[in-house]
C-alpha cells in the first residue's frame, strides 16, 4: 500500500491553503509560538487516531479508546495515592491500558463478536467503572515531571532554547514515524493490510489473523495509557469524564486521512495531515472565536464532503 | 424470526427482567407498585420510540448515530418555532417535529444510498454536524422552562386512561412497528435484505429504496422523541441528551438485535428498553450509586452479544464489512 497517494496531495494541499488563509487573515497565527501552543490541542487526540488507523484498516474498530484512557489516567491517580513513585505510576498506566485492550482483543477473536458491538460495551463498562470509582470526586496533586511532559517544550529540557518544539508533539511525531514505518515498510504492515482486504484469504494465506488482531488490540490500549499520562500531566488532575467522546475525534481524523472504514486501504500520513489539518483549523477558528460546537459542525460536514467527493470523481470518471 | 432459540432467548431475558424486579422488590416494596411501575415505563418511553427506529437500521446492517443529535435539533426547533408562534397546537407541533425529524434522518438516507457510503461514517459526520446546527439554530441560548410551549410541556404530563401520555406514545409505535415488520411486505424486505443482501437483490428488493425508507423511519421517531423530551423537561440546549445514541443501540443489543443485520423483534428489543429501565429504577431504590447505571449497562451489552454468538452458532459479521452490500446497491 502506497504511502503517498492522491488523498495524501488533497489533504497536504488543504494544509498548505489553510496555512496560508488563517496566516494572512489572522495575525498572530504563523507565529512559530502560536503553532507550537496550538498541538497541544490535539497531540494526544492523534496519539489515539495512530492507534484507530491500524485497527481500522485491519477492518476493526475501538469506540473504547477514550474510556481506556479515563481508566489509565485512574490507574495513575490510584499509584500515586498508594505511594507509588512516577515510574511506578506510568507502569500502573501502561498495564492498565494493555489490560483493557486485551479484554476487547480476547472477546472480539475468541468469542468471535464483531469488534463495534464490543467496544460499545466496553465503552459503556470503562467509562461507566471510572464513574464509579470516583464519583464526581477527581484526583490530583500529581508530581511535577508529568506536568513538564505534559506542558513544557524540548527546547527547555535538553537546555536549547530556541527549541520550541512541545514534548507532547514530538511524542506524536516518534510514534508516527515509528507506526508509519512499521505499516508501510514492513512485512508486519503489509500482513495488516492483508487481514482488511480480505481476513479469510489472509488466514489461508498463513497470516494468523487472529494473533494480529488480539495484539493491535492491546496497543491500541497501550497508546490510549500513553496518551493518558501526556493528558494527565498537561490538564493535571483526573475525572470520570475525562477525554469523554474523543472516540469519535479520533475517528473523524482517521476517516478524513484516508483510511477506509471497510478496512485495507489507507496511510500513516495521510492520517498524520488529517490530524494537522482538523488540530490547526480548530486552533484558528478558535482564534477567531469560532465555538467549539461550531467547529464539530464544520468537521462533520467537512468528514462527509471528504468520502463524497471521491467518489463523485470516480463516478465522473466512469462516465466520461 | 420465530425459530426456537429467539423465543426462549426473550423469555429467558423476561426472567432475568422480572427476577431483578421481585429481589429489589424484596428489599424495598416500594418498588413493585403501580405507581414505580408507571413511572419506569414514563422514563422508558422514549427510549423505545427511539430504539423501534434503530431497530429497524440494524436490521439493514446500518447503524443510526445521529439519533441523539437528531433529537436534539428537532427538539430545539420545536421550542424555538413554539416560542415565536405563541398559537400553535399539539398536531401542528407533532407534524412539525415528525417531518423535521423526517428530513434530517432522509439526509442520512440520500448520502447513504446515493454516493455507496458506509452508515457508521455518514451518521457519524451527521451527528456532529447536527449537533453543530443547534449552537447556530439557538445561537448558544437556552430555551427554559418559561419560554417552552405550553402545549409542549402539556403534552407529556396529559394521562389518557390512565396511562402517560408518553407511554400512550411509545405503545403505539411499538405496536405500528411491530404490524409494520410483521405483517407489511415493506417490513419482510427489511428482514431479507438484513438476512442476505445478494438474495434480497435477486429477488427484486431494492436496496435503495428499502434503505431510505428505514434511515427516514429512524429519523422520524427521533424527532418526535425530540418534542417529547423537550415537553417532559422542559428545557432545550445544544447538550441535550448528548451520548444517548450508544444508550439506544446498548437497548437493541441487550434486547438480541444483532447488529450484524437480520435478526430482531420488536418484543425482543421492546425487553431491552425494559431491563435498562428497571436496572435505573432499581439503583436508587437499593441505594446502590447510581454512577454504576452505566457499568452494568456494558456488561450487560457484552453478555447479551456473547450468548447472541453462541446461539446464532455462525460469526458475527461485521458491520464495517458492507463489501456485499455495496455490490447489490451498485
Amino acid at each position: 500500500m502506497k504511502a503517498w497517494n492522491t488523498w495524501e496531495r488533497v489533504l497536504l494541499a488543504l494544509l498548505v491553503l489553510l496555512l496560508a488563509g488563517f496566516g494572512w487573515a489572522q495575525p498572530g497565527f504563523m507565529s512559530v509560538d502560536a503553532l507550537a501552543d496550538s498541538t497541544f490541542n490535539f497531540s494526544e487526540k492523534g496519539i489515539l487516531a495512530l492507534a484507530l488507523a491500524l485497527l481500522i484498516i485491519t477492518g476493526e474498530i475501538d469506540l473504547s479508546i477514550a474510556a481506556i484512557l479515563a481508566l489509565s489516567s485512574l490507574a495513575m491517580g490510584y499509584a500515586m495515592q498508594a505511594g507509588a513513585g512516577p515510574l511506578g505510576m506510568v507502569l500502573a498506566a501502561f498495564a492498565t491500558g494493555g489490560m483493557a485492550g486485551a479484554v476487547n482483543g480476547v472477546l472480539v477473536t475468541h468469542y468471535k463478536l464483531p469488534s463495534i458491538v464490543v467496544t460499545i460495551g466496553t465503552l459503556s463498562l470503562y467509562r461507566g467503572l471510572a464513574m464509579v470509582a470516583l464519583g464526581d470526586k477527581a484526583i490530583s496533586g500529581y508530581p511535577e515531571v508529568f506536568s513538564t511532559l505534559g506542558n513544557s517544550y524540548v527546547g527547555e529540557v535538553i537546555g536549547v532554547r530556541w527549541l520550541t518544539l512541545p514534548i507532547e508533539f514530538a511524542i506524536l511525531l516518534v510514534a508516527a514515524v515509528a507506526v508509519g514505518i512499521t505499516l508501510h515498510r514492513t512485512v508486519l504492515g503489509r500482513r495488516l493490510y492483508a487481514i482488511g482486504a480480505n481476513p479469510v484469504a489472509a488466514r489461508f494465506s498463513g497470516i494468523e489473523v487472529d494473533r494480529y488482531r488480539l495484539a493491535l488490540f492491546v496497543f491500541a490500549g497501550l497508546m490510549a495509557a500513553l496518551a493518558a499520562i501526556l493528558l494527565t500531566g498537561r490538564i493535571g488532575s483526573t475525572r470520570p469524564n475525562i477525554a469523554m467522546g474523543w472516540e469519535l475525534d479520533a475517528i473523524t481524523m482517521v476517516i478524513l486521512g484516508g483510511v477506509a472504514i471497510e478496512g485495507g486501504r489507507g496511510s500513516i500520513v495521510g492520517t498524520m495531515l488529517a490530524v494537522l489539518l482538523l488540530g490547526l483549523f480548530t486552533f484558528a477558528m478558535g482564534m477567531a472565536n469560532v465555538t467549539g460546537i461550531v467547529m464539530s459542525m464544520v468537521i462533520g460536514a467537512l468528514l462527509i464532503v471528504s468520502m463524497v467527493l471521491p467518489r463523485l470523481i470516480k463516478r465522473r470518471r466512469v462516465f466520461a | 424470526m420465530k425459530n426456537l432459540s429467539s423465543i426462549r432467548r426473550e423469555w429467558l431475558l423476561l426472567a432475568i427482567i422480572a427476577a431483578i424486579a421481585l429481589a429489589v422488590g424484596a428489599r424495598a416494596p416500594v418498588f413493585l407498585t403501580w405507581r414505580n411501575g408507571l413511572d419506569i415505563a414514563n422514563d422508558s418511553a422514549i427510549l423505545a420510540i427511539l430504539v423501534m427506529g434503530q431497530m429497524m437500521v440494524l436490521l439493514t446492517r446500518g447503524i443510526d448515530l445521529s439519533v441523539a443529535s437528531n433529537l436534539a435539533l428537532t427538539g430545539m426547533v420545536c421550542a424555538l418555532l413554539g416560542k415565536a408562534w405563541p398559537g400553535a397546537s399539539v398536531p401542528a407541533l407533532l407534524l412539525l417535529a415528525l417531518t423535521a425529524g423526517a428530513l434530517l434522518g432522509a439526509v442520512n438516507g440520500w448520502l447513504i444510498t446515493r454516493f455507496d457510503l458506509p452508515p457508521i461514517v455518514v451518521t457519524l459526520g451527521t451527528l456532529s454536524a447536527y449537533r453543530g446546527a443547534i449552537f447556530v439554530a439557538s445561537k448558544g441560548a437556552w430555551v427554559s422552562d418559561q419560554d417552552i410551549h405550553p402545549a409542549i410541556k402539556g403534552l407529556p404530563r396529559e394521562t389518557w386512561l390512565g396511562l402517560p401520555a408518553l407511554v400512550w406514545f411509545a405503545l403505539v409505535v411499538l405496536v405500528l412497528a411491530a404490524v409494520f415488520l410483521k405483517l407489511r411486505r415493506e417490513g419482510r424486505e427489511i428482514y431479507a435484505l438484513g438476512g442476505n443482501p445478494h438474495a434480497a437483490a435477486y429477488v427484486g428488493i431494492s436496496a435503495r429504496k428499502r434503505l431510505m425508507m428505514v434511515y427516514t423511519l429512524s429519523g422520524m421517531l427521533a424527532g418526535l422523541s425530540g418534542l417529547l423530551w423537550v415537553g417532559r423537561y422542559s428545557i432545550a440546549y445544544t447538550e441535550l441528551a448528548s451520548g444517548y445514541e450508544l444508550t439506544v443501540v446498548a437497548a437493541c443489543v441487550i434486547g438480541g438485535v444483532s447488529i450484524g443485520g437480520g435478526v430482531g423483534s420488536v418484543l425482543g428489543a421492546a425487553l431491552g428498553v425494559l431491563f435498562i429501565g428497571v436496572v435505573n429504577g432499581a439503583l436508587p431504590v437499593i441505594q446502590v450509586s447510581p454512577f454504576w447505571q452505566q457499568a452494568i449497562a456494558g456488561a450487560v451489552i457484552l453478555v447479551s452479544v456473547a450468548v447472541n454468538a453462541r446461539s446464532e452458532r455462525r460469526a458475527g459479521r461485521q458491520i464495517l464489512e458492507s463489501k456485499t452490500l455495496k455490490r447489490v446497491t451498485t
